[in-house]
């Protein structure tokens, strides 16, 4: 198997005597889609926050392409390639697409923003994703529909040539089509080799677009699981934490991941 | 909307249920694509969809120019409109400096105060101090920038509401002019170079040098940006859209200077030629628009108005946007101060202490967002021209004072309207549906 593209191990956080991660295990592969499913204060938005660099990891080693690395603010997280796209996706409505894509890390010529390729190159990134549900890339946000705002946060990701993309809850307010049209998106993410991590209550939309899915409970992994060797069943039993528990969850961690 | 002329801009090709798996190329438009005749179209659509601009206020004041030149033939004479551009001065530049702060959904009602108070300290060093009155201005910029920095930390950092330090300050600053200039306090401008802004004009070939720069600046930066889309190898806007605008800029700059380059004086002495005034506004309009459109650091000004999150995840020291905007706010009052004191002739107590109402209403009437995020320095001018030819021709029917405060008033309230309705508006228009 190749290098993973991070690896978390035994990964720990506390909110004063609330241990919310105890001792996280996880690995991420590029070009496949990791999925993290979890019951509501399982610990999926601390694992997420802590990889971001926005809530550091009280202890625990990340290795990031087979390097340790530390991940203490969100620029260390930037810096290696690590890319979050939140729920509520950070987009600025009054701007368009272009500006959104390159905000923050515009292209500047003779200290003018650099307007003509910035527009190049957001198209570009677009067309690489075979976005075309948009018509001009100069739209306002304002005037997009929920899938579009999220293929431009996504695309945002890709434009910042990120190597994991965190995807939280991105399918969470969209309607069938448009749901389709972003699971569509996240499928071709990973085949140009990002690894993708995708956090989702929804199982069937987990399971049409992972390689694998692991399950937190109580903030521990209690699941490492391949998507097409599991099912429905099983997951939600992990979830609801009837089967599994972290000990377990060891065997099942050796057993089918490293394989 | 039919567009009959080019098939792949309309939206009903692009639809949701081709997306997934399909191979075949397909281009996303930048919306420089197509003819004269698209362009126009898209336009159409997006004032339709709400982004309106300052179309609402130009609007107001073709109207309000053909209603009073009915009224009253006085209001177009040469006379008139070189009172009307020194009238606009002190309020535009007002309405400029509350934008950038507006723009961050923020306000500050102390812009007029401080104005105020730097020409109180101003009128100080050059009457009493016998300073240089460039040195005298120096500091006052310096008073107002601190001011600004002042406003901008509470507000940025220690999370004090904009409208409460702001109105805190209006009240406080009022005071310390009080103290300074005494109760009776008003003292002339001795300087013949700061009352030469709003009382004296340019000689003619200054006033046509000016239009010829204006017009030069609008051809070049359009074709420096057409010649860096097509290195880029971007589509362009036809060629004839530039030479429509530089043409707008050459016939209607033309105009104006042509009946300013005319006497107008009723007496032996001549008088011709822009008022002082004109070049040094258009200057800072110019360098204020170029900062906001074409840097880094105006559009995070737009994105910490549109969404301070966002702009905060995106990596933006979103504090530090704001204390910008706030110092900026204040050193432009405080130019604003030097055109009043300049049209008066004297510093008073009570210096800028009325006309910063004023200076939020023009523009918002230009349509300057206050939800922020939304809203352009030509916008402000153009609000402050409109609320200006109100005040004008009202003067000049010899109505009183409190019919010009209500209409000024309802102008407001439906500008304030509009920019609601049509934000709604941009808000649940959608161009492609996906």
């Amino acid at each position: 198997m190749e290098t993973p593209i991070i690896e978390l191990q035994n990964v720990r956080k506390s909110f004063g005597p609330v241990e919310v991660l105890k001792g996280v295990n996880m690995t991420v592969y590029p070009g496949k889609v990791t999925a993290l499913v979890g019951d509501n204060g399982a610990g999926k938005s601390t694992l997420i926050k802590g990889l971001s660099g926005a809530q550091p990891y009280d202890s625990g080693d990340v290795t990031f392409e087979g390097a340790p690395i530390s991940l203490l603010t969100p620029k260390d997280a930037s810096q290696h390639g690590i890319e979050v796209v939140y729920q509520d996706l950070s987009l600025c409505e009054n701007l368009d697409i272009v500006q959104n894509m390159f905000l923050g890390r515009e292209e500047v010529h003779q200290r003018m923003l650099n307007q003509a390729d910035m527009e190049k190159h957001a198209r570009e990134t677009l067309q690489g994703l075979s976005v075309r549900t948009m018509k001009s890339v100069r739209q306002k946000v304002s005037s997009l529909s929920g899938g579009q705002r999220q293929t431009v946060a996504i695309a945002r990701a890709v434009l910042q040539k990120a190597k994991l993309v965190i995807l939280d809850e991105p399918t969470a307010a969209l309607g069938v089509a448009q749901t389709e049209q972003v699971l569509a998106l996240v499928r071709r993410l990973a085949e140009a080799g990002v690894g993708v991590i995708i956090i989702s209550h929804n199982l069937a939309d987990v399971f049409e677009v992972s390689d694998y899915i692991n399950v937190l409970y109580l903030g521990a992994m209690v699941a490492q699981l391949k998507a097409k060797e599991t099912n429905y069943n099983d997951v939600v039993a992990y979830i609801t934490g009837i089967k599994g528990d972290t000990a377990a969850a060891e065997e099942v961690d050796d057993e089918e991941v490293l394989r | 909307m039919t567009t009959p002329v080019e098939k792949s801009t309309n939206p009903a090709t692009n639809t949701a249920a081709q997306t997934v798996g399909a191979t075949t190329p397909h281009t996303i438009s930048t919306g420089h694509e197509g003819t004269v005749r698209d362009q126009i179209d898209s336009y159409v659509l997006r004032v339709r969809g709400g982004e309106m601009g300052m179309l609402p206020a130009l609007a107001g004041v073709v109207i309000i120019t053909i209603v009073f030149f009915i009224l009253t033939p006085y209001f177009l004479t040469k006379t008139n409109i070189a009172n009307l551009m020194t009238q606009t001065a002190a309020l535009m530049m007002l309405a400029v400096a509350l934008t950038f702060v507006i723009i961050l959904a923020e306000i500050d009602l102390s812009a007029g105060v401080t104005g105020g108070l730097a020409m109180a300290i101003f009128i100080l060093l050059t009457n009493v101090g016998g300073w240089n009155w460039i040195a005298a201005l120096l500091v006052a910029l310096i008073v107002g920038a601190t001011i600004g920095t002042f406003i901008g930390f509470m507000v940025a950092k220690i999370g004090v509401p904009s409208f409460v330090i702001t109105l805190a300050l209006f009240l406080g600053l009022q005071g310390v002019i009080l103290v300074l200039l005494g109760n009776a306090g008003a003292y002339r401008i001795e300087a013949p170079a700061v009352l030469a802004i709003m009382n004296k004009s340019m000689p003619v070939w200054a006033g046509w040098l000016m239009l010829i720069v204006v017009v030069g600046i609008s051809l070049l930066t359009g074709l420096y940006d057409r010649s860096r889309r097509v290195a880029a190898g971007m589509p362009v806007r036809p060629m004839s859209l530039l030479w429509a605008r530089v043409a707008a800029w050459a016939v209607g700059g033309g105009l104006v200077v042509f009946m300013l380059s005319l006497n107008r004086s009723t007496s032996v002495i001549p008088i011709r030629g822009v008022p002082v005034v004109v070049p040094i506004a258009l200057a800072i309009l110019w360098i204020g628009t170029t900062m906001l459109d074409r840097t880094r650091f105006g559009l995070h000004i737009y994105a910490v108005g549109g969404n301070p999150e966002a702009a905060r995840r995106a990596g933006i020291n979103v504090s530090r946007v704001r204390i910008t905007c706030f110092i900026l706010c204040s050193s432009l009052a405080v130019i604003s101060g030097l055109f009043t004191a300049s049209q008066v002739g004297t510093v008073e107590s009570s210096a800028g202490r009325d006309i910063v109402l004023s200076g939020v209403a023009a523009a918002v009437v230009g349509g300057v967002s206050l939800f922020g995020g939304r809203g352009r320095l030509a916008q402000a001018a153009v609000g402050a021209l409109l609320i200006s030819m109100i005040t004008n021709g009202l003067g000049l029917l010899g109505l009183s004072a409190g019919i010009t405060l209500a209409i000024t008033g309802a102008v407001l309230a439906l500008a304030a309207t509009v920019d609601a309705l049509s934000r709604r508006r941009s808000g649940s228009t959608s161009l492609a549906r996906g």
